[in-house]
């Protein structure tokens, strides 16, 4: 019995203390007055004194967010910018899973391999990657000028279309590894019963296909739309300074106005709004659990 | 394989190896097993039979240690072996899936076990090499286990649970995994190396024919209770129910109220046009009372035309015919649409059959043929 | 198997086009003799030089990969046990709470997880340092640990176990003897995993460091933030060569163990 209860106190514990608490701080920071918490600041844990510290919350702080547009005009962009490029990663996402599943059987491990390797390589580097293709000089623009496209260079770095050029880069594989395994585990036969009781092809890939990797398709989004939402890395690389994101926004509220308590304040009214898609992403994926049980 | 001198379950100062004293296991709100008691001797080759679900591998669980009864007692040599944790217990199960450690050759996953004990090097070696003897894998024991085939790791997981010497062996479904014409032969294996070994074996299983052939007695258990425990000549010959009687082989059950008309001896009123049944019963029952009547097929006469002499005979037409190979059995149709089925064995090669579909026939047995069952 | 169409055909070359050609180019462009990182100018392997004796890169690469052996280490000794407590933990008190805590971190926003993380070390007074992004790092990469060995343990033959303690095995030797070796593979992939996120992390790392430790992706990011440099495409060059080189080969190894067990598999069933 000692040895289990070490077994979970330990993970347990280091979760709480590292995971946990520091949210009932930045709760407590964000609702704390600006001027004492601006640093050098050590905050004082008075948790013995909960009436004092009741006292002491107010709700300045999330009353500030309001008055000031730049952040719900920040929290929307946010919002657009990530449901823009979940569907545009799922457009170009969903093609190439589709591909791969339907690839010969030998091939597949080396497909699922190429589309795991980016994902192993650093972050950083793959967004750095765009800065050199889409700046004016950039591989792009000379490609399109040489193509006799267009024949003044594009603005599309340091814009909204770079960010979700981005997003799209490095968010594409964890679209297409759950479309993936969902068309994979599909019977081929069913295409065929589809079209041999009359649909045409597209119509059985509509009918059958599409509703069959439904559960593939909500995971994909999700993976992509919740960490596109707070993402940082690729509005400060790729986007202008006309690029509202949250994540961004956050960062320099932090660093560079080191104003702490409103940046706790960003921070839970970003969490609060990503509580609803983590949610219904935890119920898909128990659902498919089940379904497969 | 039944000895007439080994019954110790006969015996009243016999002390049973293993004794379910009045255990209960639930799960959550659900009973595994209800208020069962059960004594198991030394040297049996016990069978636990059941339909999945009723029981059967929660009660070897139990012994292996695994889970623990709710209620109740349960004793290894007289001694409660409850608060005991599986790796102290003198008990070796041979699972399911066999669970043969996959990073470890043969000769380590049948000296697994030994290592655990504080026996020397050098009897470890000898007896991992007695064990693979035993099992005839000798050139096998460097191989990792998927390098053998089904067979052959069925064995390992034998001699694996073997090479302890426990006092008693749990096979768990040990043959399910293993093909008809293999699990034949194996199931001889068996017998013969629990003879050699002298060890208690207990095995759970849902196929009655491997029941039968292995053990030296049989529970039948269902939702959690023992059924029936009894010589599988028993079992099959004198079912105490209508389930034992269906579960265990092909059985004709016909409803019917019994009327007692002689010693032993009931008349059984069961159809309203046709005539009564004759049949001879240990057990008594009140005029009246509701009866059914268990034939084996084996034991139905079928013939054109009517038998002269017999307790019993019946005229109904032929539905099917399913042809066995060594056995041929007939679906017979009776006027009110209860169906009968009659085997009759093969003994000539293509004898022209005289019975055919549609066939008008006759359909008797002795009045000792078939059991008379309350339920 | 159905044959590929054109459209498969496709849209499988335009999607891994679109997945590699900005590498390939980033690659290509780190020989480029000049300066500028988008005119080629004649192969030259002098920023890779240059790199080799910027003394700030070579320190922070120091840096990073010391945090990530120690977090990594740590985050699959904790997420190993953190994933045994989900599979097999049975029921405990706020068992909910401990399974919410190891999802969460994964789709949780860095800035977030940084942010409040920094607010802690400040809150008890930790010096920031090469320890407290180590923490950090164990902290959210443990959960990635723990689900990668949890759903090897969901599909665990617990009859191996069993057998184990059947004979004769106390539950710790069970788990060293039997689950151990056999789940060796997904405790190394959780490593693994554990050890590039913490490689590849810049948010969490800003948040957690203090001046005395700068990590590689903070160096590369302020760098990067002035433009392109060739420097860089040098060094994310020499970064996706080891991670090719790994993936490659430990999906080659993985692939000829698979083939010589099913073989092996083959000649055992023919045999009988």
């Amino acid at each position: 019995m000692m040895r289990r209860f070490l077994l979970i106190s330990v993970p347990y514990f280091w979760l709480l203390i590292l995971f946990l608490v520091p949210f009932v701080i930045v709760l407590k920071i964000s609702l704390s007055d600006t001027a004492l918490s601006i640093p050098p600041y050590t905050p004082t844990f008075d948790w013995s004194d909960m009436g004092a510290f009741f006292r002491a919350l107010d709700f300045e702080n999330f009353l500030f967010l309001t008055e000031d547009d730049l952040y719900w005009k920040a929290y929307l962009s946010s919002l657009k910018i990530a449901v823009i490029s979940t569907f545009f990663t799922l457009l170009i996402g969903y093609p190439i899973a589709y591909g791969m599943a339907r690839a010969p059987e030998e091939w597949r491990p080396t497909l699922m391999m190429l589309v795991i390797l980016p994902f192993w390589t650093s972050f950083l580097i793959r967004v750095y990657a765009w800065m050199g293709i889409l700046s004016s000089e950039g591989f792009l623009n000379q490609f399109l000028l040489w193509t006799g496209i267009i024949s003044e260079p594009l603005t599309i770095l340091n814009t909204n279309t770079a960010v979700y050029i981005g997003i799209v880069y490095t968010y594409l594989p964890f679209m297409i590894l759950p479309i993936y395994s969902a068309l994979d585990r599909m019977d081929g036969s069913l295409i065929e019963a589809a079209e041999d009781l009359g649909c045409s092809r597209l119509l059985a890939f509509w009918l059958v296909t599409v509703p069959l990797s439904r559960n593939g398709i909500i995971a994909g989004s999700f993976l992509v739309f919740i960490p596109a939402l707070g993402e940082f890395v690729i509005p400060s690389l790729l986007g202008g300074s006309g690029t509202l994101m949250i994540g961004k926004v956050l960062w320099e509220e932090f660093f560079s106005n080191r104003d702490w308590p409103v940046a706790s304040a960003v921070a839970v009214v970003l969490l609060l709004i990503l509580v609803i898609p983590i949610v219904l992403f935890q119920r898909n994926q128990q659902k498919q659990a089940e379904a497969e049980q | 394989m039944q000895t007439v001198t080994f019954a110790p379950w006969n015996d009243p100062n016999e002390k049973p190896l293993i004794r379910f004293q009045n255990v209960t296991k639930k799960f959550g709100d659900f009973t595994a097993i209800g208020d069962l008691s059960l004594d198991i001797y030394e040297k049996e080759f016990f069978a636990l039979l059941g339909p999945s679900g009723c029981g059967k591998t929660t009660m070897m669980r139990m012994l292996a240690g695994f889970e623990n009864p709710t209620q109740g007692r349960i004793e290894l040599s007289g001694q409660d072996i409850v608060p005991v944790p599986p790796n102290k217990r003198a008990v070796n199960m041979m699972f399911q899936s066999y669970a043969l450690f996959p990073h470890l050759s043969i000769w380590d996953n049948i000296a697994f076990g030994l290592r655990r004990s504080d026996m020397p090097k050098n009897d470890i070696v000898d007896r991992v090499e007695e064990m693979l003897k035993l099992t005839r894998l000798e050139k096998f024991a460097r191989r990792k286990p998927h390098q053998i085939s089904g067979g052959q790791r069925q064995r390992v997981a034998l001699a694996r649970s073997l090479a302890k010497a426990p006092k008693l062996l749990l096979l768990d479904e040990p043959l399910g995994a293993l093909d008809k014409k293999l699990r034949q032969d194996t199931q001889f294996e068996l017998m013969d190396i629990q003879e050699k070994t002298g060890t208690t074996f207990v095995i759970v299983t849902h196929d009655q024919e491997e029941a039968m052939t292995v053990a030296s007695r049989i529970a039948v258990m269902d939702e959690g209770r023992l059924i029936q425990v009894a010589t599988p000549d028993r079992i099959y010959e004198t079912p105490n129910c209508v389930y034992v009687a269906d579960f265990i082989g092909d059985v004709n059950i016909i409803e019917g109220r019994a009327t007692s008309v002689g010693p032993e001896r009931y008349r059984i009123d069961w159809s309203d046009s046709l005539p009564p049944l004759t049949a001879t019963s240990a057990t008594p029952f009140s005029d009246g009372q509701g009866c059914h009547l268990a034939i084996r097929p084996e034991k139905v006469s079928i013939s054109t035309e009517r038998p002269a002499e017999a307790d019993n005979a019946v005229e109904g037409k032929v539905l099917d015919i399913a042809y066995l190979g060594n056995l041929s059995t007939y679906h017979v149709e009776l006027p009110g649409g209860t169906i009968v089925k009659a085997q009759t064995a093969n003994t000539r090669r293509i004898s022209r059959r005289n019975i055919s579909w549609e066939d008008s026939v006759w359909l008797s047995w002795t009045a000792t043929a078939g059991v008379l069952l309350a339920e | 198997m159905m044959r590929l169409s054109w459209f498969n055909v496709v849209s499988l070359t335009l999607g891994f086009a679109f997945l590699y050609i900005p590498m390939i180019i980033l690659v290509i462009f780190s020989f480029n003799e000049s300066k500028l990182v988008t005119v080629w100018a004649g192969f030259s392997t002098k920023w890779y030089g240059e790199l080799l004796q910027n003394e700030a890169f070579l320190s922070a690469a120091w840096v990073t990969l010391k945090v990530a052996v120690m977090s990594s280490t740590l985050a699959t000794v904790l997420g190993t046990m953190a994933a045994h407590v989900l599979v097999r933990g049975g029921r405990f008190m706020g068992r909910t709470l401990f399974s919410g805590m190891i999802y969460a971190p994964l789709v949780m926003p860095e800035v977030i997880t940084g942010l409040s993380l920094l607010l802690l070390f400040i809150g008890i007074g930790l010096d920031r340092g090469v320890m407290t992004v180590v923490l950090a790092h164990t902290t959210f990469s443990m959960c990635y640990v723990s689900v990668v060995v949890s759903s090897r343990l969901v599909t665990f033959d617990r009859s191996l176990e069993e057998a184990a303690l059947d004979l004769g095995c106390s539950p710790l030797d069970a788990f060293r003897l039997v689950t151990l070796p056999i789940i060796a593979p997904a405790v190394i992939s959780g490593w693994l995993l554990a050890f590039t996120l913490s490689l590849d992390d810049l948010v969490i790392a800003s948040f957690t460091t203090g001046p005395s430790a700068t990590t590689l992706p903070i160096k590369i990011f302020s760098a990067v933030r002035l433009g392109v440099s060739p420097e860089i495409n040098a060094l994310s060059t020499l970064m996706i060569g080891i991670v090719t080189v790994g993936v490659i080969s430990a999906s080659l190894i993985s692939k000829q163990n698979l083939i010589r067990q099913r073989k092996e598999e083959r000649q055992a069933v023919r045999a009988q």
